[in-house]
C-alpha cells in the first residue's frame, strides 16, 4: 500500500532527512517528494510505498513526529485521496 | 500524483473541521432467537450477538489506525424485540438485561432494538414490550428503545400515540436521578427506516439480511467551513452545489470505512448514512450552517428555506458518491446537542414550533428536546401526533425524542453531558390537547398511500 506524508512547521535543517530515516526504519520505500519554503514555513509531501503490509499508519505518524517533534506531521492512506478527490 | 491542494484539504476537514465516521453500525438478525421460552431466547439472543459483534470494536480500532480516520462509535442494531417478546411472552426486560449485558462484553457504547412496529395496529408481544420500556431503560444502560406509530402506508395509530406520551413521562420520571436519561434513549417514529445505523432510533429491519453493515458519517464542522469561503453575495444555487461536493468527499470516506468493515468482519455492506449529525463540540454544528448560508440566528425567518436546501444538497452528493446511501441521510437537527442550537433555544430565537417547521424539509424530527417535567402525557402524545402527521402526508421518516426535565421548569437548563449535551426547557402550549389525544383509534392513511 501506498501512504501519504505530510510535515509542516517552521523551517530548520534537516527535516527530509529525519523523516527520510524514519521511513527507512519502517520499511517505506519514497516514491516521490515535493517540499516547498513559504515565508520560513516549510511543507513537504512524500508518497511512500509502505512495504511491510502489517506496519500501521499510525505507527508510522507516531514515530516520524518524534523524529521531527516541533512539526506537524499527518499519515494518511493513499486510497482516502483517491476516493474522496476522484470520480 | 495526488494533488497538494487536495491533501491539505482533507488533513484539515480531520483535522480542524471534526470530519468523522460517526458510527459503524452491526445489524444484526434475531429472528432465529425466537423460542418459546423467554430464558432459553434471552440466552440465544445474548450468545448471538456477542458471536457476530466480538470484533467489531476491534474492527473499528483497526480502521482508524489504518487509515488515520477517527471511528467514534461502535454499535449494534437488532430485529425490533416485540417480535421476539410476541414469541416467547414473559417480561420483555429480560431481552433488554440480556441486550446490555452482549453489548457490554463486546465493549460498545450503544445497543438498539427494543423496539416494536406498530403503525397499523398491536400484535402479541407489542403491547407488553410498549408497557415495559420505562422499565427497560431505566434498569439497563445503553439499550434503546424506537416504536414506529405511524406511516404513509398505513396512517397513525392513536392509541399507540396516546400510549406513547405516557411512556415518555414515565421513562423520564423513572430516570429522574440520573438527568431523566431514560428519555433520550427512547424515540417515536413515523416512517421508521429499517437500516438507520443512528441511535437512538435504530434497529434491523425484518426485511434485512442476517447480518450487514451500516456506516454513519458525519461533518456539519465540514460543510460550514466550505462555506465561509464562499463571499456572501454568492448566489444559493453556488452554496448547493459547494454543500454538495462536500457531501461527495465525505461519503466516499464513509464508503472506504464501510466496505472495509464488511470485508474484515466478513459480513455484508449494507448502507451508509449521510447525515450531518451535530455534536456539542464547537464547531460541529448544523445550526451554525444555517447561520452561515446567512442567517443572523438559526430559528428566524428564513430557516426552514435554508434548511431545505442543505438537506438536498447532502442527499444529492451523497447519492453521487455510493450506490448504497439508505437510512435516514440529511441535516439532524438535535437540540442539547448542537452548540448552535443550544444558543438559539436560549436566546429564545429558536421556539418549537419553528423546530416542528423544520423537521418537515430535513431528515429527521423533534429531536433532543427538554419540555418542563410537568407536562401532561396528553400533550406530549399530541405532539408526537402533529410530527407523525408531518411524516406521514409528507412521505418522510419523523421522529421525536423529547425528554420531560422532572422538577424543571421553563427557561431551566438540563445537562446530560457528553455526546447528548445540554439544553434549555423550552416552552410549550399551555392548552389541553387531551379531548383529541383519548379519542384513540387510527388517522387514516393519506392519499400518497394509494400509489398502486
Amino acid at each position: 500500500m501506498k501512504a501519504v506524508i505530510t510535515v509542516i512547521g517552521k523551517d530548520t535543517t534537516g527535516i527530509l532527512a529525519a523523516v527520510s530515516k524514519e521511513c527507512a526504519n519502517k520499511d517505506c520505500n519514497v516514491i516521490d517528494v515535493t517540499q516547498s519554503v513559504l515565508d520560513g514555513y516549510f511543507c513537504m509531501i512524500m508518497i511512500v510505498e509502505v512495504l511491510e503490509d502489517s506496519t500501521e499508519i499510525k505507527e508510522i505518524e507516531t514515530s516520524i513526529s518524534k523524529a521531527v517533534p516541533e512539526m506537524v506531521v499527518h499519515v494518511m492512506h493513499e486510497d482516502i485521496f483517491n476516493l474522496m478527490h476522484r470520480i | 500524483m495526488i494533488n497538494m491542494n487536495d491533501i491539505m484539504e482533507t488533513i484539515s476537514m480531520i483535522d480542524d473541521e471534526d470530519l468523522d465516521i460517526r458510527t459503524i453500525t452491526m445489524g444484526i438478525s434475531l429472528i432465529d432467537c425466537a423460542d418459546s421460552d423467554i430464558d432459553k431466547s434471552c440466552e440465544k439472543v445474548y450468545n448471538k450477538i456477542v458471536k457476530k459483534a466480538e470484533k467489531l470494536v476491534e474492527t473499528g480500532d483497526y480502521i482508524q489506525k489504518k487509515y488515520g480516520i477517527p471511528i467514534i462509535n461502535k454499535r449494534v442494531s437488532v430485529t425490533p424485540i416485540a417480535i421476539l417478546a410476541g414469541v416467547s411472552g414473559g417480561d420483555p426486560v429480560k431481552y433488554a438485561k440480556a441486550l446490555d449485558k452482549a453489548a457490554k462484553k463486546i465493549g460498545i457504547n450503544f445497543i438498539g432494538g427494543y423496539s416494536a412496529l406498530v403503525q397499523k395496529g398491536f400484535s402479541a408481544g407489542d403491547r407488553e414490550l410498549i408497557e415495559s420500556i420505562p422499565r427497560a431503560l431505566s434498569e439497563t444502560d445503553i439499550v434503546c428503545s424506537s416504536i414506529n406509530i405511524g406511516s404513509t402506508k398505513a396512517g397513525i395509530n392513536m392509541d399507540a400515540v396516546k400510549i406513547m406520551g405516557q411512556i415518555v413521562k414515565e421513562t423520564a420520571e423513572m430516570t429522574k436521578d440520573n438527568q431523566c436519561i431514560g428519555a433520550a434513549k427512547l424515540v417515536v417514529f413515523c416512517n421508521a427506516p429499517e437500516d438507520n445505523p443512528f441511535m437512538a432510533g435504530a434497529f434491523h429491519g425484518i426485511s434485512e439480511a442476517d447480518c450487514v453493515i451500516n456506516v454513519g458519517v458525519s461533518g456539519p464542522g465540514v460543510v460550514r467551513a466550505a462555506l465561509a469561503k464562499m463571499p456572501k453575495d454568492a448566489p444559493l444555487n453556488e452554496v448547493a452545489e459547494t454543500i454538495k461536493k462536500v457531501a461527495f468527499k465525505i461519503t466516499r470516506m464513509g464508503q472506504l470505512v464501510g466496505t472495509e468493515a464488511s470485508k474484515i468482519l466478513g459480513v455484508e455492506f449494507g448502507i451508509i448514512d449521510l447525515s450531518l449529525a451535530p455534536t456539542p463540540a464547537i464547531g460541529d454544528s448544523v445550526a451554525y450552517i444555517l447561520e452561515e448560508i446567512g442567517l443572523e440566528q438559526c430559528g428566524t425567518h428564513g430557516t426552514t428555506a435554508a434548511l431545505a436546501m442543505l438537506n438536498d444538497a447532502v442527499k444529492k452528493g451523497g447519492v453521487m458518491a455510493s450506490s448504497s446511501v439508505g437510512g435516514l441521510s440529511g441535516a439532524f437537527i438535535p437540540v442539547s446537542e448542537d452548540a448552535g442550537m443550544i444558543a438559539a433555544a436560549e436566546a429564545g430565537t429558536l421556539s418549537i414550533e419553528k423546530l416542528e417547521a423544520m423537521t418537515a424539509v430535513c431528515s429527521v424530527g423533534l429531536d433532543m428536546i427538554i419540555i418542563p417535567g410537568d407536562t401532561t402525557a396528553e400533550t406530549i402524545s399530541a405532539i408526537i401526533a402533529d410530527e407523525a402527521a408531518i411524516g406521514m402526508v409528507n412521505s418522510k421518516t419523523t421522529a421525536v425524542r423529547l425528554i420531560p426535565a422532572i422538577g424543571l421548569k421553563e427557561g431551566d437548563s438540563l445537562n446530560f453531558g457528553g455526546l447528548l449535551g445540554r439544553g434549555p426547557v423550552m416552552k410549550l402550549r399551555k392548552e389541553s390537547s387531551a379531548v383529541l389525544i383519548n379519542r384513540g383509534g387510527k388517522i387514516p392513511a393519506p392519499l400518497q398511500s394509494l400509489k398502486n
